[in-house]
């Protein structure tokens, strides 16, 4: 336990040393380049590559996460119920639509930039979150709903103070599994001009530039291990103080 | 008071709870006894309207139940269930402030109330005040469960088979609480059960239930010695009635001056515990103990014949 987080430490500092000061990994990447060419990428900034990568990954799972959740709460209330398979089919079809179509359909719409990929990574992202939250809030045990109504909390009061708190880890698994998989998946917005890191595999790939593709790839992974560590202890906590998984008797 | 008059509840064409009336005197502990499916549990859940009836009325000190709001109306009936229902991301403390809570008490007047009660049951609250629930046993997870459900101070409780989960020893001792908060706060309890030791052992009065039907609702000696139906004679146990009735009732009611030799047995002892002290010593007679001294004897003759059907 303690040697992995020692690991992971040190992985963090070589990423943030890399993003700062790029040319001193020169020598890393050296081998890799094809004869003569230039062992890092130049032609931005990585650093402002990754904030940006990260911002719009942000900002997609921020909003799949509002929409999900928030779909999730409506079809689980008596009067929503009746929307619960309209809305499954919602985030199901969105995560059937490859990525890449919807980018072909919103480029002529938007443009080329980010809105074609935000929009792509937010109804990629929609489904992990909405049938996680789905299931937190249809597996609070029975005898705490029976108790919750049976105190004299009103509807909001119990889905407030009960209901959400208790589905809270699984809600965090689901946007988890978006933030990982969109970090991935921005990536190919670079295809559409999009600022993100997927720039620097694709300038390796098109001047066949192992380096590069290492460069870009090697970040991406980083980031994505440590939004996953990030969110598995957050949820561990929560899990642990709550010992919500553990039945009454 | 509780009065519910012709109350009914039907499922899908199905009569769970069948034209019930009863009247539930205040301070009173009624148990509700009957075989799942017996419709006992949707009865309990009518009168604090978890389940709202398709027809007939409930009063609760004269107000129509359906006066206030239902999550109103809650707060101001306790309420405890089998599983308990503990919030488990929430302390015990705040588990039991729930309700006071909901009330908007201050909190000085929570803190207070939240270590009362923990002390009443034997908590200390300096040591559980804390805790969450997964970190307790079920017995004291159940402690909680009636804590919180008494936290508001309310005058009805109500309990669905809280003793349920329990194993025999501590069940016992939870009946012995509940009947000892009961003296104390003078609380209507009405209480769901399916077995009729605990229903004759805490019940004032018992209402039987069968098919959403009230078949009697009597007295424990009453319903034992003169029960309305075959089924209720099955539930109270043609087998040990005798016994059943004997446990009833305390030594100190057959007290008779005289000598006994061998082990005393406490006055306040059951008659079914000197019965069967008396069988097992082959004595004729035993001494009483109260308060430290031998006041008098119980004879086997007189404790059998208290055995026999009332006339």
């Amino acid at each position: 336990m303690k040697g992995s987080a020692l690991i992971r430490l040190l992985l963090l500092v070589l990423l943030v040393a890399f993003l700062l000061t790029p040319q001193s990994f020169r020598p890393v990447f050296q081998p890799f380049a094809a004869n003569g060419a230039p062992a890092i990428y130049t032609q931005s900034s990585l650093l402002a590559l990754t904030l940006s990568h990260l911002a719009m990954v942000g900002v997609a799972t921020l909003a799949a996460a509002i929409v999900s959740i928030g779909l999730a709460v409506l079809v689980t209330r008596p009067a929503g119920r009746e929307f619960l398979p309209l809305s499954r089919s919602i985030a199901n079809i969105g995560q059937t639509f490859p990525p890449v179509a919807v980018l072909a359909l919103a480029v002529p719409v938007f443009g080329f930039g980010p809105i074609p990929t935000l929009i792509a990574l937010f109804l990629y992202g929609l489904l992990p979150i909405f049938e996680n939250t789905l299931t937190g809030l249809t597996t609070v045990p029975h005898s705490v709903q029976e108790a919750a109504r049976g105190v004299g909390m009103t509807d909001t009061q119990r889905l407030i103070s009960v209901e959400l708190p208790l589905a809270l880890p699984i809600i965090l698994a689901g946007i988890r599994l978006t933030a990982v998989i969109s970090l991935g998946t921005a990536t190919i917005g670079s295809t559409v001009a999009a600022k993100t890191l997927g720039e620097v595999i694709i300038a390796g790939l098109i001047s066949n530039n192992t380096a590069f593709v290492l460069q870009g790839g090697l970040v991406v992974a980083l980031l994505a291990l440590f939004i996953h560590q990030g969110f598995t202890s957050l949820e561990a906590r929560i899990g642990r103080q709550a010992g919500a998984m553990q039945p009454a008797q | 008071m509780i009065e519910i008059n012709g109350i009914t509840k039907v499922y899908e064409g199905i009569r769970a709870v069948d034209d019930v009336s009863l009247k539930i005197g205040s301070g009173e502990i009624v148990t509700v006894v009957g075989t799942s499916g017996s419709g006992k549990t949707t009865l309990l859940r009518m009168i604090n309207r978890l389940v709202e009836p398709t027809s007939g009325t409930i009063l609760i000190d004269g107000r129509d139940n359906r006066d206030l709001p239902g999550h109103e109306l809650r707060r101001a009936i306790g309420y405890a269930i089998q599983g308990y229902g503990l919030f488990p991301h929430r302390t015990v403390a705040q588990n039991i402030a729930t309700v006071p809570k909901l009330l908007g008490w201050d909190k000085k007047r929570i803190e207070s109330r939240v270590d009362e009660l923990l002390a009443l049951f034997h908590l200390e609250p300096s040591q559980f005040r804390a805790r969450m629930p997964h970190e307790l046993s079920g017995g004291q997870q159940q402690r909680i469960g009636v804590a919180r459900a008494l936290a508001a101070e309310p005058a009805v409780l109500l309990m669905d088979e809280p003793f349920g989960a329990l194993d025999p020893i501590i069940r016992g001792k939870a009946q012995e609480d509940l009947i000892e908060i009961q003296r104390r706060f003078a609380t209507t309890i009405v209480l769901v059960t399916h077995g009729m030791d605990e229903a004759i052992r805490l019940g004032h009065r018992i209402a039987v239930m069968d098919k959403g039907k009230l078949l009697q609702f009597a007295a424990p000696a009453e319903l034992i010695a003169h029960p309305a139906t075959a089924f209720v004679a099955d539930l109270a146990g043609r087998a040990d009635r005798a016994f059943r009735l004997l446990s009833l009732s305390p030594v100190v009611d057959l007290l008779e001056p005289g000598e006994a030799s061998g082990e005393p047995i406490g006055a306040q002892a059951s008659l079914k515990d000197a019965l069967s002290e008396a069988l097992w010593s082959g004595r004729a007679a035993l001494p009483v103990l109260r308060d430290g001294a031998i006041v008098g004897r119980v004879t086997r003759e007189k404790l059998m014949a208290r055995a026999g059907q009332p006339q």
